[in-house]
């Protein structure tokens, strides 16, 4: 009897609890900030063109491969716009096959790659989720733009912007970016940016 | 549910003028949580003898570990014990920290085991939700999941995953904790100590409870050990092995917790010894984040794990008992071999020797506090 007086006491306070849950379609949780959905390309405002240099670290890194992505000579360098000698020109990701694992932004010198917050990718075809360029660009500008994005790594900036993080920071062979993205791509054994020293 | 082809292979029954039957369970049976299937040969409800078929979530992840960069491995470890996916990875990283000689540091380390006691307790709230569906009570899972919830909130906002963190990192985490961290899980502790207290309030002496499981699947601690049980299992038994405790790891040696230790170990006992130990993970989280100090979280080491040849053996406690990995490596940045300890494949060889002799209603609720997850089973 008393048993089921307490029992029907969580009952009433389960009701009056409010409630816990969303209605998915209707309603959708915040997502938090560093919440990694499929990964997409930044976008280089100031010299309008993509980060990406196309130097397939992430696609080397992948686990699952699901990426493939060709260079070119940049036009703008030719011009003097940019400082980029080689820029991207097909990206190629099969996001149905991505396993949102976030090697590719960490490898990436550049910060050309991010994991966006898209989450929402259900197709009716099943090559619908092999994405281009042009999608994964659009992917990364809303991105960027929804979490007020800032490059952070030093490698990313224009040859100047380096030369002056370079003098702040400690001149190391982890600074030394490589002129030639190929090269870069080569070096697997460079050091992370942040530990600033030796190899140990 | 019959097979008959079975039926006629039966020549040794129980009684004179009776058939014993074959009934097949799974592998699409809910309450074998995943892809798992037991023959059961029975007469009437009572259980006669059980074979359990494993294999069906097989995915070769260990002869795929021998193609990955250590990097990559990680990912795959998250995906084996999926429940508690920091637990696992924890296991990788530090073998593969062992065998280098690296250590990361002390933040980082902490970082760690916070996340990992905060997914045992993820996972055993699991188990209370889902153990009690097995026994047919709908609502503590609801309980549980709201609660579960939270600490996958907490994940997300740390590891930018809710389930596939990859991000523990060779000598060292992915990235610190946001500023907001130590607050969060502050606020989560005490939440989920409410939460445990009302499934403890709602279950652990229910009379229906304690009809269903006192008494149900003993063990006793000198067969749990030669079985090679370990842990939550083993320690219903009475016996009081620990990995935490036994061969510390990360800072758990500076932790001031206690290992609960079951007596009957029996069915009771292994619910009842989750409780408690979610209880102690909540403590230990506490002591780990009054220890954390603002510091680096990776280690100074090349970016590709390239370990010495040689070979290692390293093993943590999972929520679910003493998880190895033992890699052999030829010096280079993929492993030569892998080898897997999963503790649920270990638990899981006790089921017939628990099992028999009990009814058919009871091997839901053995296999439900034996708490296996397929994915790590299988591999």
């Amino acid at each position: 009897m008393l048993n089921g007086l307490k029992g029907l006491g969580v009952t009433l306070r389960g009701a009056l609890r409010s409630k816990v849950t969303a209605e998915y379609p209707k309603e959708h949780l915040p997502i938090d900030n560093r919440f990694m959905g499929f990964p997409a390309l930044t976008w280089d405002a100031a010299r309008d063109e993509p980060y990406c240099t196309g130097c397939i670290v992430c696609v080397r890194y992948c686990p699952t491969q699901c990426m493939s992505a060709q260079m070119q000579d940049n036009p703008k360098f030719a011009e003097g716009v940019s400082h980029r000698k080689k820029i991207i020109e097909t990206f190629e990701i099969n996001l149905g096959r991505c396993i949102l694992c976030g090697i590719c932004v960490d490898v990436c010198n550049f910060d050309a790659i991010e994991m966006s917050h898209e989450h929402e990718r259900s197709e009716r075809l099943r090559n619908a989720n092999r994405v281009d360029l042009p999608t994964l660009l659009d992917m990364g500008r809303q991105y960027q733009a929804e979490v007020g994005w800032k490059q952070s790594k030093p490698n990313a900036a224009s040859p100047n912007e380096r030369a002056a993080a370079k003098a702040a920071v400690e001149a190391t062979k982890a600074e030394e970016t490589p002129e030639n993205p190929e090269t870069q791509a080569a070096d697997d054994t460079d050091i992370p940016e942040k530990s600033g020293g030796d190899a140990a | 549910m019959v097979n008959p082809a079975n039926l006629a292979d039966n020549q040794a029954s129980s009684q004179p003028g009776t058939v014993d039957m074959m009934v097949n369970m799974g592998p699409q049976h809910p309450a074998t949580h995943g892809v798992f299937r037991m023959e059961l040969r029975v007469d009437g409800e009572q259980i006669l003898d059980l074979v359990p078929h494993v294999g069906y979530l097989h995915r070769g992840s260990e002869k795929l570990c021998e193609h990955e960069l250590y990097s990559q491995i990680i990912t795959l470890f998250d995906r084996f014990d999926y429940i508690s996916n920091f637990n696992n990875e924890l296991v990788i990283v530090a073998a593969v920290e062992k065998l280098m000689g690296v250590e990361a540091p002390p933040r980082a380390e902490l970082i760690r085991m916070i996340m990992c006691e905060f997914n045992r307790i993820a996972s055993h709230m699991l188990f209370y939700g889902t153990f009690a569906i097995d026994m047919g009570a709908i609502t503590p899972v609801l309980y549980n999941f709201r609660d579960r919830e939270k600490i996958q909130a907490l994940f997300e906002s740390v590891s930018g995953a809710r389930m596939m963190h990859n991000y523990f990192r060779v000598g060292g985490i992915k990235e610190d904790v946001g500023d907001d961290f130590v607050a969060r899980a502050l606020a989560l502790c005490d939440d989920l100590e409410r939460g445990i207290d009302e499934t403890d309030r709602l279950l652990t002496v229910n009379e229906i409870f304690v009809e269903r499981t006192v008494g149900i699947g003993v063990i006793s601690g000198e067969d749990a050990l030669d079985w090679g049980l370990s842990g939550p299992v083993l320690r219903a038994s009475g016996v009081p092995y620990d990995v935490r405790v036994d061969e510390p790891y990360s800072h758990y040696d500076e932790m001031d917790f206690g290992v609960p230790v079951g007596s009957a170990g029996d069915c009771w006992d292994r619910f009842y010894l989750r409780i408690l130990e979610a209880r102690e993970s909540i403590s230990i989280i506490r002591q780990a984040i009054a220890l954390m100090e603002p510091g680096d979280t990776m280690a100074q080491i090349r970016r590709i794990a390239r370990p010495p040849a040689g070979e290692v053996y390293a093993h943590c406690e999972n929520p679910r008992g003493d998880l190895g990995v033992y890699i052999v490596s030829d010096g280079g940045e993929r492993p030569y071999r892998l080898k897997v300890r999963p503790p649920s494949f270990c638990n899981l060889q006790a089921l017939r020797d628990l099992t028999v002799g009990h009814y058919i209603a009871d091997v839901v609720v053995i296999l439900g506090t034996l708490d296996i997850v397929l994915g790590e089973v299988d591999r």
